[in-house]
């Protein structure tokens, strides 16, 4: 258990408890770090529990969606109709997403058999934007940046993206059970001839497709993400795999 | 903090990241939820925060602080069973049983929500993260199908 238990009751509290991020657990869902600490294998010093900041907001504004990032994923799914819907209600069962928020799903390490994160590929074809604090005070960056930096010392406030204006293309490739992570997220956005293209699942981290986008190349891929090994499938797998979903997912567009 | 646990009040002393299935369990000795996996996978230690069913073993009991809790025990008694627990049990639905918790609350939480006859698809989609190892599921299916059927007393 944790030495000390930090609860927040605004935004602004969470913020400045948080500080720099340095020697604190921030708690927001549980889904990942509950069983951590109740068997012992994680042991905070200072936990830093998200549930009474007030950042579970959801709400559009004109074309604006914008996730606080202690929405659930059980609430996003309610409040919101899009691509990253189509993502979010494959994410484990609907138990476990009236615990598991955005912002958890965002900030996930790769666990020991699986990659997690699985909403980033959408996230990243919305063209997202995260807004976080931490050092140097609050800043807002797009979604695949704060994928690739430091985020151990970032507290992430807000999720926001515009509403697709144009198509959208969504392949998932998974085990058929409810708990399973993606083997592959392909998610696509093609709005006045732009093409954003996220892939998550296959590694340790989202990114994006940007060969794919030049080239419409779905070969091309794997000039963008380097697929890794784990409980769920090879990489060897997941190279073979890949190409297919984004040829899939290019279809669905020309389709359209 | 507070919770109530099947209409009763309590006031807990466990410390906050204090997973509600234990506090279920050890502080309040309600011992329907079961402690299986204890990561989320298995199912069997579900109950209902505010009457949504949600994973004990997940939820830190700060964070239902205040919450309605309702186990297997606030569902009915051995001579008064509800509907699905009757269901449960004419249909053989329950073989070894360390599941059958969580997929009574579970499946009480859908026939609430739903509020007549249920489909086979329904189902599977709320119990989907449920684990049984013995029954293969088709008599578990059944009973609740039969349960979404009766008219509630």
């Amino acid at each position: 258990m944790a030495a000390e238990v930090l609860i927040p009751t605004s935004a602004d509290e969470a913020a400045t408890l948080f500080g720099e991020g340095e020697d604190l657990t921030v708690f927001a869902g549980g889904t990942i770090l509950l069983p951590e600490i109740a068997a012992g294998r994680l042991k905070p010093t200072r936990a830093l529990m998200l549930h009474r900041s007030g950042l579970d907001s959801l709400e559009t504004a004109g074309d604006v969606v914008r996730i606080g990032a202690t929405t659930t994923i059980a609430a996003l799914i309610e409040g919101t109709d899009d691509l990253l819907t189509r993502f979010a209600e494959h994410v484990a069962d609907g138990e476990v997403r009236r615990n598991a928020t955005v912002g958890g799903n965002l900030c996930a390490s790769p666990g020991v058999g699986s990659q997690r994160g699985d909403l980033g590929a959408p996230l990243i074809a919305l063209g997202a934007r995260v807004r976080s604090t931490g050092k140097g005070g609050e800043r807002t960056e797009p979604v695949e940046d704060f994928l690739a930096g430091d985020r151990t010392g970032r507290l992430v406030l807000l999720i926001e993206y515009d509403r697709p204006a144009g198509k959208t293309a969504a392949e998932m490739m998974r085990r058929r059970h409810a708990h399973s992570y993606a083997i592959a997220n392909v998610a696509l956005c093609e709005s006045n001839g732009d093409l954003r293209v996220g892939i998550s699942g296959v590694g340790p981290l989202a990114v994006r497709g940007r060969s794919v986008e030049q080239s419409r190349n779905p070969d091309d891929v794997l000039n963008d993400v380097d697929p890794v090994s784990d409980a769920l499938a090879s990489a060897d797998y997941r190279r073979k795999m890949l190409p297919l979903l984004v040829r899939r997912a290019l279809d669905q567009l020309q389709a359209a | 903090m507070n919770l109530t646990v099947n209409g009763r009040e309590h006031e807990i002393t466990s410390a906050p990241l204090t997973p509600l299935l234990h506090v279920l369990r050890e502080e309040l000795e309600i011992t329907s939820p079961k402690a299986g996996c204890q990561q989320g996978g298995c199912g069997t230690c579900t109950v209902l925060v505010d009457g949504e069913p949600r994973r004990s073993c997940l939820t830190a009991v700060a964070t239902v602080d205040g919450a309605s809790i309702t186990t297997l025990e606030g569902l009915g008694e051995a001579e008064s069973m509800s509907p699905l627990q009757t269901a449960f049990h004419e249909h053989y639905a329950a073989q070894c049983g360390f599941c059958t918790p969580g997929m009574v609350v579970a499946a009480t939480a859908l026939l609430e929500r739903v509020g007549g006859p249920v489909d086979r698809d329904d189902i599977l989609d709320a119990l989907g993260g449920h684990y049984c190892r013995c029954t293969g599921y088709v008599k578990i299916v059944d009973a609740v199908m039969a349960a979404s059927r009766t008219v509630p007393a």
